[in-house]
């Protein structure tokens, strides 16, 4: 017998009686409050700036404009972009005009490792959408928009749509219908990456970006 | 394949161990402090104590429910992940476990593997194996980096370093880490950290990290942390295993909410880490990054022991927030080295003896007040002090046939039984305990002035010349 069938055998040996199905979303109905698109935003800025992310409202056409100058307020004169999605395209056909130099994330990782993690400041990409509750970023990078984008370079920029703001984790997985279908990758992101591994003090910039910043296209209130 | 060897012997040395620590108010105070630290962080986080009593009602009959199901979820699981092209290896043993995953790395020619945080890797002591068949085996999770550095384990399964301040940590960079001037900045040791670990990440062939949740109907592994190091390890590298115990699964995505909360605001305090990694599938076709290899090794080591009993199987129901740990006073006075096992405080109590047999772990369940809580802050209602007296029962009754334990009895002493049968007896008869009591206050001087333990920080214990009934007969 295998370690497998092993395994296998001893567990269902012990003929463990069924369990009653949990009642998740009983328990969202109940205890979690649904609300308004204002007021989603307004919680979403409040609990990612509290992790310590920067926000800025944008409108669906000035994103550009904003983006850039966040960048030369962190004198960044060099940004990774998704060429394969429209504001990647936006950015590399509009940015270098502007003074930013824009590579493309255009061929896979093996053939340009080294300049990813040692020459790359800062990437730019978008949120699938995003959670309320918790001030979370949904990331599904893809064969477009890499993985590597969201984590490697010291700062990551990413452009959301409010109009897609989840009150709730739970929501967002059921009206996505997340079980039937997961990307290789999925991801969910709160702030910049930190550790207080070092006597409980908060430092950021781990090993993931330093700084994460969003521009929330739709919300000029 | 040479045995495994066990460094963890607990019951050998877990009092001197223990008084070490309980001598060094240093580490009483590190510990006293970063305790109270998470425990004021998480009651944060819990404001609403109806909040938090219904979610802990609900995470703890989430993890019955996939427990109930467990065989059935991980056949689904198998079918799931290997129709994603995720590789699903088993072990029974830690030996089996390093076995598979130094067989994927030769397959590779590794020479380095960086280790997201893993507490699984750590119970089968994958940085020995490795190290012993010429594969690096480097630590990136700060914390875990800072001890590996210091040659030592982890004292704290959240907080791997706890027990060490920054004058220490300081200290140490600059003795071990080339070109490091001696700083106790904390911002400027992430920093030295950072720098080593990302040429790391860029060179390594494979990176290995732990799980959080694997999801049977989807076929994803689940990863939570904070620092980018858990992502780093599964994507940098060409190769990427996860290994697991087999409890860690949930049937359905929708289980994995409300446990991610209850996980990350009984653990730091937070209402959520700033990462949640959800992999299902290895590099897929066109896209450029990512690992073209992912594997699964699921992990025994004495799990299936504690399922195949209905109260024992609660043990598994944990989900590793270390809120137990962080609310037990006898963990906050010797923490988490003294236990002498990968697991410490109440959930190391209650899941070791499991894992290395009672022969070795009998004096762990003794080790407790018994003040509740830990039972009382765990977020999927583990049971942990009942446990422990069942533990207790385990280790120290007779030996007899058809154990539920491994070691059943290891701690069974015929004079210890003979002693408490003894006093039961006195207290179970009136007159037996009339004369026992007169004998002891007429010749309770004869009482020695060394009680052994109990004598070396207290006075000895000596019956009082005067009994009760005998005063308040006097009284009238
Ligand atoms: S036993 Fe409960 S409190 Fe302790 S680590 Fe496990 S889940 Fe957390």
């Amino acid at each position: 017998m295998s370690a497998r069938d092993r395994i296998l055998a001893k567990l269902k040996a012990a003929n463990a009686a069924p369990a009653a199905l949990p009642d998740v979303a009983g328990w969202y109905a109940t205890h979690r409050v649904q609300e308004d698109a204002v007021a989603k935003t307004k919680r979403f800025r409040q609990c990612i700036e509290l992790a310590h992310a920067e926000t800025y409202a944008v409108s669906r056409g000035g994103w550009l404009q904003k983006l850039w100058e966040v960048l030369s307020a962190k004198q960044i004169g060099n940004l990774l972009v998704a060429p394969g999605t429209a504001h990647g395209a936006r950015a590399q056909a509009e940015l270098p005009a502007l003074g930013i130099a824009c590579p493309a994330y255009d061929q896979p990782i093996e053939n340009w490792k080294e300049a990813m993690f040692r020459d790359t400041p800062a990437a730019f990409t978008s949120a699938r959408a995003a959670i309320a509750e918790t001030g979370t970023l949904i990331l599904w990078p893809d064969a477009n928009e890499p993985r590597l984008m969201s984590l490697v370079p010291p700062v990551h920029i990413v452009l959301l749509d409010t109009a897609h703001i989840y009150n709730t984790f739970y929501e967002a997985m059921r009206q996505e219908g997340w079980a039937s279908g997961l990307p290789t990758n999925a991801l969910l992101i709160s702030g910049p990456s930190k550790t207080a591994d070092i006597q409980q003090t908060l430092a950021y910039g781990a090993h993931g970006p330093k700084e994460l910043v969003v521009l929330l296209i739709g919300d000029e209130q | 394949m040479t045995p495994h060897t066990l460094q963890f012997m607990p019951s050998a040395g877990f009092r001197a161990r223990s008084k070490a620590v309980v001598d060094n108010p240093f580490l009483r105070q590190s510990f006293r402090g970063a305790m109270d630290f998470l425990m004021s962080k998480r009651a944060a986080q819990f404001p609403d104590t109806e909040e938090l009593e219904s979610l802990r009602t609900l995470g703890e009959s989430i993890r019955q429910y996939n427990l109930a199901k467990l065989p059935t979820l991980l056949e689904q699981l198998e079918a799931n992940l290997t129709r994603n092209g995720i590789q699903l290896h088993w072990a029974e043993t830690p030996d089996e476990a390093n076995a598979i995953i130094l067989s994927i790395c030769q397959k590779h020619s590794a020479k380095l593997m960086v280790k997201g945080k893993s507490m699984v890797s750590e119970e089968i002591e994958l940085n020995h194996a490795a190290e012993a068949a010429g594969i690096g085996a480097l630590e990136s999770d700060m914390g875990e980096y800072i001890v590996q550095l210091a040659g030592e384990k982890p004292s704290h399964i959240i907080m791997p370093a706890i027990h060490k301040t920054k004058e220490e940590i300081a200290r140490l960079f600059h003795e071990k880490v080339p070109g490091v001037d001696y700083t106790d900045n904390v911002d400027a040791l992430i920093q030295i950290g950072r720098n080593v670990l990302r040429e790391k990440f860029r060179e390594a062939d494979i990176g290995l990290s732990g799980v959080n949740f694997a999801v049977a109907e989807t076929g994803t592994l689940c990863l939570v942390e904070n620092e980018g190091n858990g992502r780093m390890c599964t994507t940098a590298p060409p190769v990427h295993i996860a290994v697991t115990g087999i409890e860690k699964i949930v049937e359905k995505l929708e289980h994995i909410p409300p446990l991610l909360s209850l996980l990350t605001r009984s653990a730091t305090g937070q209402n959520i880490s700033t990462y949640f990694n959800m992999i299902s599938s290895p590099r897929k076709a066109g896209e450029k990054d990512g690992p073209n290899e992912v594997h699964l090794v699921l992990l025994d080591n004495g799990r299936s022991q504690a399922y195949a009993d209905e109260q024992l199987r609660k043990t598994l129901q944990c989900i590793r927030c270390g809120a137990c740990m962080n609310h037990c006073p006898v963990y906050t006075r010797i923490g988490g080295h003294a236990y002498g096992t990968t697991y410490p405080g109440p959930i190391g109590k209650i899941i070791s003896p499991h894992m290395l047999g009672l022969e070795a772990t009998s004096s762990m369940a003794t080790a407790s007040s018994l003040c509740g809580a830990c039972g009382e802050v765990c977020p999927v209602k583990i049971p942990i002090p009942e446990l422990l007296m069942r533990l207790r029962e385990e280790a120290f009754t007779a030996p007899h046939a058809n154990p539920a334990m491994r070691g059943q009895g290891a701690g069974y002493s015929r004079l210890m039984t003979g002693i408490w049968r003894g006093w039961a007896a006195v207290y179970r008869s009136p007159g037996l305990y009339r004369m026992v009591s007169w004998l002891g206050s007429r010749f309770g001087w004869l009482m020695p002035s060394n009680q052994g333990a109990w004598t070396t920080v207290r006075v000895p214990l000596r019956p009082a010349p005067k009994r009760l009934r005998d005063m308040l007969r006097e009284r009238g």
